[in-house]
């Protein structure tokens, strides 16, 4: 049987015998956490705590800042030692409430319903919402926004994303072997609050396991998903590429999921839904891969937000002398750190430490294979933008459909020049969006 | 320049980076901007490739018309290395070791030379090839012409005897072929070569062109290694067979048939490693299908009714012409684009 997929994309190395096999291990409570308020895209949480107040594991320190925004939990049961500014590992330094333990949890749950079946869509958002959950593939969004739609917008698909298609990484897929129950709830559950009958789950290929475990609690628990596995393929967890995938509906330019009726979460996120509605537990932890051939025992953590990388490569048997790079998230698209003094954020979905030759600076000219044009999933043409950004034509990018590159870096991995592409479209679009403003 | 000084005196000493960073006493991490993966593939490696897939043809060529052959593949490949150098020394820019692609500028220009051709005249034409062909354009990824090809434009005109002089093979046998080329024989004296030499290679041509099968073998090479886009080839060679047929099927007298078309000449050759020049031709699918149509209705149309025996030079050349037009008019389509917008 031919798998469906989407057209274009690239094969790499998917890197991830490391840590696919290894039970996700729930680490201890760290004795400080670092929260910083700018997790999500949006607007960044305003603290509503100050220095040296006590605090709750599950209790709101920081309060959603507008529509697009976030409430942030204290994911510790301690006092909140300082609000100060500490490296982000998005490479800034960030306001963060820094918070030392001062004993074992004690929770601050959300109130919920006994039943959520007979509960209404907007108790259920109001649920989701004071958890604080946002997506958890690595993008952030404030998943209450998602999940109410524009009442113009009829949404008749849910998709459950469980590609995991950034090399490395094995956070979603050890949910779905060990936590299907919990994830096939929380899809039941977001599904409930959009209304929508069509249940989707890709997965790709290269997690049979999983997609044996989702289909047989499927068929034993009643659900009616339908799993879709995918062939092998990155950016495949990219929503626009899934949902084609999946669907072969294509989100038009500038334009979301939903404009197509679908909504895409990923399996951490519903995981987090079934665990707010469920058990009124806000979003304080998540599954983090740490990973690649520069640690010592790569796993799959259940962590607090808040540790610190520090604190997460110790409990991973700690570095090799010869690492020289750690980033978070996927090799694709994660964010090099300069130093392991960096707290977790929801959006962390590994940390990758890996031993790299000497960085390969070497750029050749552009010998115009169109491999890269070949392989972009958005049927852009890298090279032209990359070069346009390059000589500061920013005006001209529009009409090559700037704004719709996912910076996915496939153009990057294949290109045979070694030209940094996607960083200049990065620049590019920058700059258009400045001059446009 | 106030926000930065708030940041440095909110930086709290313990949590300077440097300082953990001595602590740790490690070496500060990699910075960069994702990717952090990169495949495999590289300019280097496609020219080596591109060079080995070549080298079956080549030894070929050398086995069956001798040492002066040998002799002129190594003029022509030192003499393209030695100008891209010399260019980049006058030019100021750095002087470095050619990335490969001279190589294979040279080796390309040669196998498309008679056996025989002097020495002086592969000098010359190596010069033209990369001085005009390619470095005048910007070097490597600029020029809008095959270089190789340009080079043998040039020789057709400077030397047009010698460039249609043919010795034959050392082992054939003198009385299954003449001097000529099979395409040269079909032209002027309406004499029809059967396929098996064709694809076997004891026949009168250039140094390359000769054995389809060593041709096609490297070919495929480069296609399953993704060096050589396969439509190219494929549009190229099969509007050649589909034309030829209709033109065959309608007087076979005065046609050759489909296959010899295929067969003869330096098709093979300029199919698989010339049209498929990456820098010359089109960067998009839609454009690679039209590129290969386009060369093989003017290879058809030289054949037939030139006053050429041979084609395969001119029609990549004239396609090479329309790329940057091609180029344009098949940009894709960005994903979510309606077809109308």
């Amino acid at each position: 049987m031919k798998l469906s997929t989407f057209k274009s994309g690239i094969h790499p190395n998917s890197f991830k015998h490391y840590s696919e096999k290894k039970k996700i291990e729930k680490m201890s409570v760290p004795d400080e956490v670092f929260i910083p308020l700018q997790q999500h895209i949006g607007k960044p949480a305003k603290p509503i705590v100050k220095k040296k107040d006590e605090v709750k594991t599950g209790q709101i320190i920081a309060e959603a800042d507008g529509f697009i925004s976030s409430v942030i939990h204290s994911p510790i049961t301690g006092k909140v030692k300082k609000i100060d500014e500490f490296n982000h590992p998005s490479g800034v330094r960030s306001t963060m409430i820094h918070i030392t333990k001062t004993g074992d949890d004690d929770w601050d749950l959300i109130d919920i319903p006994k039943d959520w079946k007979n509960s209404k869509k907007e108790e259920l958002i109001e649920i989701v919402k004071k958890a604080g959950i946002v997506g958890l593939g690595g993008a952030a969004f404030p998943t209450q926004v998602k999940l109410s739609p524009p009442k113009d917008k009829v949404i008749d698909s849910f998709i459950l994303n469980g590609v995991e298609c950034e090399p490395y990484l094995t956070a979603d897929h050890r949910m779905m072997l060990e936590y299907t129950d919990k994830v096939l709830l929380g899809m039941a559950i977001t599904m409930k609050i959009l209304d929508v009958k069509n249940g989707y789950i890709g997965i790709e290929n290269n997690k049979p396991d999983a997609i044996k475990k989702m289909q047989q609690r499927i068929d034993e628990l009643n659900y009616d998903f339908k799993v879709v596995p995918l062939q092998l393929k990155y950016p495949q967890g990219a929503e626009k590429m899934l949902i084609d995938a999946v669907l072969k509906r294509k989100v038009p330019v500038g334009g979301l999921p939903m404009d197509v009726g679908v909504v895409v979460n990923n399996v951490g996120t519903v995981f987090a839904v079934c665990e707010a509605v469920t058990e009124g537990k806000a979003l304080i932890e998540r599954v983090v891969t740490v990973t690649g051939a520069g640690i010592n025992e790569p796993k799959n953590v259940l962590a607090r937000i808040g540790t610190t990388f520090e604190k997460m490569i110790e409990n991973s048997g700690g570095l090799k002398d010869e690492t020289n790079h750690i980033y978070m998230g996927g090799p694709m698209m994660g964010i090099s750190q300069h130093t392991t003094d960096v707290p977790i954020i929801k959006a962390t979905s590994g940390i990758v430490c890996s031993i790299e030759k000497s960085v390969d600076e070497k750029i050749s000219p552009c010998i115009r294979c169109g491999t890269c044009i070949r392989v972009c999933p958005m049927f852009l043409m890298p090279t032209k933008l990359s070069r346009l950004s390059e000589l500061g034509k920013y005006d001209e990018l529009e009409q090559y459909d700037i704004q719709s590159c996912i910076e996915c870096g496939s153009c990057v991995y294949s290109c045979p020049s070694r030209i940094p592409l996607v960083q200049w479209i990065r620049v590019g679009k920058l700059k258009y969006n400045q001059l446009n403003k | 320049m106030e926000e930065k000084s708030k940041i440095e005196t909110a930086k709290p000493k313990k949590k300077d980076p440097r300082a953990m960073l001595q602590k740790l006493n490690r070496k500060p991490f990699l910075l960069k901007s994702s990717p952090h993966l990169q495949s495999e593939y590289s300019i280097e490696k496609i020219m080596r490739g591109v060079i080995l897939a070549l080298l079956p043809t080549t030894i070929f060529g050398v086995i069956i018309f001798g040492w002066h052959a040998l002799f002129m593949i190594l003029v022509g490949i030192f003499t393209c290395v030695l100008t891209e150098l010399l260019f980049n020394l006058i030019s100021g820019k750095k002087f470095k070791l050619t990335d490969g692609t001279s190589v294979i500028t040279g080796l390309l220009l040669v196998l498309t030379l008679p056996p025989s051709f002097p020495i002086s005249g592969v000098i010359l034409g190596s010069v033209v090839a990369i001085f005009l062909g390619k470095m005048i354009f910007g070097g490597l990824g600029y020029n809008v012409f095959n270089p190789a090809l340009l080079g043998r434009a040039f020789l057709q005109a400077s030397y047009p005897v010698k460039m249609t002089t043919w010795i034959l093979p050392n082992y054939a046998e003198a009385d299954a072929i003449t001097g000529a080329t099979p395409l040269g024989l079909l032209k002027f004296e309406n004499i029809f070569t059967s396929i098996k030499p064709l694809i076997l290679g004891n026949i009168g041509g250039t140094i390359g062109e000769t054995s389809a099968i060593l041709i096609l073998l490297g070919g495929i090479f480069l296609l399953v290694k993704k060096y050589a886009d396969w439509r190219i080839p494929l549009s190229y060679i099969g509007t050649v067979f589909i034309l030829g047929g209709i033109f065959w099927l309608i007087d076979p007298t005065q046609y050759p048939n489909p296959i010899f078309h295929v067969f003869a000449g330096g098709l093979m050759l300029g199919a698989f490693f010339m049209a498929t020049d990456m820098v010359t031709s089109p960067v998009t699918n839609k454009g690679s299908w039209i590129f290969g149509i386009g060369a093989g209705i003017v290879l058809i149309t030289i054949r037939l009714f030139g006053g050429l025996p041979e084609g395969v030079m001119y029609s990549i050349l004239f396609m090479n012409g329309f790329v940057p037009l091609i180029n344009r008019y098949t940009q894709p389509k960005t994903f979510g684009r309606l077809k109308n917008e």
